[in-house]
């Protein structure tokens, strides 16, 4: 694991420039989370982080993302080992729905080359005790991945993002779309995760970002004509006890957002 | 108790509530039921009058209709098999050549992100559909079957003809028009059905499935193979049937540039003989008390038995590999 850095990061949508100017340490085996009012750019901004913010069509970024010495956006970078090694989590939990259980575990090992059965089975296992998933789902293995309640899904996609043995773990608003107590299995499988993975994880409730991030990142668009800024980014507890800007304070403390 | 009144009634909070949407509902309700009963009885129509105008011929012949290799309206006997086997060949040969092209054709036009590429693209592969078969026939007589007498099928008896097994497909005969031919050009009239279904099926899958597998370091080809054709799969199928139903059905163009023998010959560059070219050819001097007239209705009907057998067994397929799954 080592620290992931965001040097001058801009990012575009077509000609709308959305982030302007992002420089952040991302600490590596801590928790980071970043909030945020809705269209403010936090999705953004994480998805540049493993190079899928390219993957829509017309977008751009300018800017660094360095990974220990690893300039993520060099000349020579292939953004399929960028994603290898920084894995994603997204908002609505998305199993493949043609493959069973097992098959999305071992989806990404299986685009690497590895075939053989037992080593897949162990990687799984492993993967998705590292979830949380491996006991409600151990004797469904071979059930398709498209029948889960919303937080096994969920967490079945943790499972899948973590089989191919990421050092990094990028969470887009995970836990929205679910139940509350999904929402708290969730957040204790990214305590359990920190051991492991760097998290980030971009959420829009405040209460989570305090329950478990380690560090916690607010940013802002002030207004349409004008690219979303990182705000205020520092020790979780600070930020939500001693905010130094205003509209930090402003927006934990429910202002507005 | 059920509201029936189409006028304005009060419920239960006093607010007038108008009952409008009821009689929508009802008349949509009666009309999909009467369209679908409809296809239902048209369907069984169809069967009924060709199993009875086919029956004559097929007591009188007997299983010599499907086995024998002769027609002959001289003698009143007739076999189907020529028929029966060329149909089967060119639409197994246009599905070939047609089903990777579309597939191809269908992931470009949804991949590329241009749309100055894409959308003329898109309208040309719409416009072949819209060509009348009659126009493919005579470009395929003189231009296509030309073409491949001339180049393809030389160089494919020269080639592929020296296979063991595969090179029985392409021993070289003198014929000018021939199975090959025609396979080729319901491939072309093939391609543009099967392209647009595809392309609308691919169109729906979830962009979700797509970032999954990216987000794996996927390339695009496995977020392709992985996440899109899979989902897209019974679309596809659905797609190729839509392409089958077409090339077992089309009349003109083929019957144009197969060569209409009655040989059955394991090369494709032979000629050969469909059930709708047959019909096609010799609907005018079946009498309507004649032999052949039945005999040519007993054609149809193994024409339609084979179209609902082949879109049935599809089904099947896709519902066995689609367990569970949605």
């Amino acid at each position: 694991m080592s620290d992931l850095q965001v040097i001058g990061l801009n990012a575009w949508f077509g000609a709308d420039r959305v982030l302007g100017d992002i420089n952040m340490k991302v600490e590596a085996g801590r928790v980071t989370a970043i909030i945020g009012p809705s269209g403010c750019g936090k999705s953004t901004l994480l998805r540049c982080l493993n190079r899928m913010h390219e993957e829509v069509p017309n977008a751009r970024v300018t800017g660094k993302v360095v990974y220990g010495d690893w300039d993520l956006y060099g000349p020579d970078v292939d953004p399929t080992d960028v994603r290898c090694h920084i894995g994603m989590v997204f908002q609505r939990p998305n199993p493949f729905p043609t493959m069973t259980v097992l098959e999305n575990v071992v989806a990404g090992l299986r685009l690497r080359g590895h075939y053989d059965r037992a080593s897949l089975h162990d990687n799984a296992e492993r993967a998705m005790r590292l979830a949380g998933v491996w006991d409600e789902l151990k004797d469904r293995l071979n059930r398709p991945g498209g029948r889960l309640s919303g937080g096994q899904a969920q967490r079945l996609c943790i499972a899948r993002a973590l089989a191919v043995g990421p050092d990094m773990l990028l969470m887009d608003e995970p836990a929205s779309a679910l139940d509350p107590i999904s929402t708290q299995q969730i957040e204790d499988t990214i305590q359990e995760l920190k051991e492991t993975v760097t998290i980030v994880i971009v959420t829009h409730n405040m209460q989570q970002a305090a329950r478990i991030s380690d560090r916690t990142a607010f940013m802002l668009r002030e207004s349409h004509d004008r690219p979303s800024a990182l705000i205020e980014y520092d020790e979780t507890r600070v930020m939500f006890t001693a905010p130094t800007d205003k509209r930090t304070e402003a927006y934990i403390t429910g202002r507005f957002g | 108790m059920e509201e029936r009144s189409t006028t304005r009634s009060v419920s239960d909070a006093g607010v007038p509530v108008r009952r409008r949407l009821r009689i929508g509902d009802l008349t949509l309700r009666g009309g999909t039921v009467a369209v679908s009963l409809g296809l239902v009885v048209l369907l069984a129509g169809l069967l009924v009058v060709l199993a009875t105008g086919a029956a004559p011929a097929l007591s009188q012949l007997g299983l010599s209709f499907f086995t024998s290799r002769q027609w002959d309206p001289v003698t009143n006997h007739f076999g189907a098999l020529p028929y029966i086997y060329g149909t089967l060949v060119t639409s197994t040969v246009a599905l070939v050549l047609a089903l990777p092209v579309s597939i191809g054709l269908a992931l470009l036009l949804n991949e590329v992100r241009s749309k100055w590429v894409r959308n003329p693209l898109t309208v040309l592969v719409d416009l072949l559909a819209a060509i009348p078969s009659v126009v493919y026939g005579l470009w395929g007589l003189f231009v296509l079957a030309p073409a491949l007498n001339t180049y393809l099928a030389p160089f494919l008896a020269r080639t592929l003809g020296k296979l063991p097994v595969l090179g029985a497909l392409f021993v070289p005969t003198p014929a000018v028009g021939n199975m090959l031919n025609a396979g080729v050009i319901l491939a072309v009239m093939i391609v543009p059905i099967i392209t647009a279904v595809t392309r609308e099926v691919i169109a729906t899958v979830p962009a979700d499935l797509r970032e999954a597998s990216l987000a794996l370091g996927a390339t695009r080809f496995e977020s392709i193979r992985m996440a899109v054709l899979p989902y897209a799969r019974s679309g596809i199928v659905g797609a190729t049937m839509l392409g089958l139903g077409r090339a077992l059905g089309e009349t003109i163009a083929v019957s144009m540039v197969i060569g209409n023998g009655l040989g059955i010959s394991a090369s494709l560059l032979a000629p050969g003989y469909t059930i709708p070219a047959v019909i096609a050819n010799e609907f005018r001097e079946a009498t309507s008390t004649g032999l052949q007239h039945s005999a040519l209705l007993a054609l149809a009907l193994v024409l339609v038995v084979i179209a609902l057998v082949l879109a049935g067994a599809s089904r099947l397929l896709v519902r066995r590999s689609e367990r569970g799954f949605r």
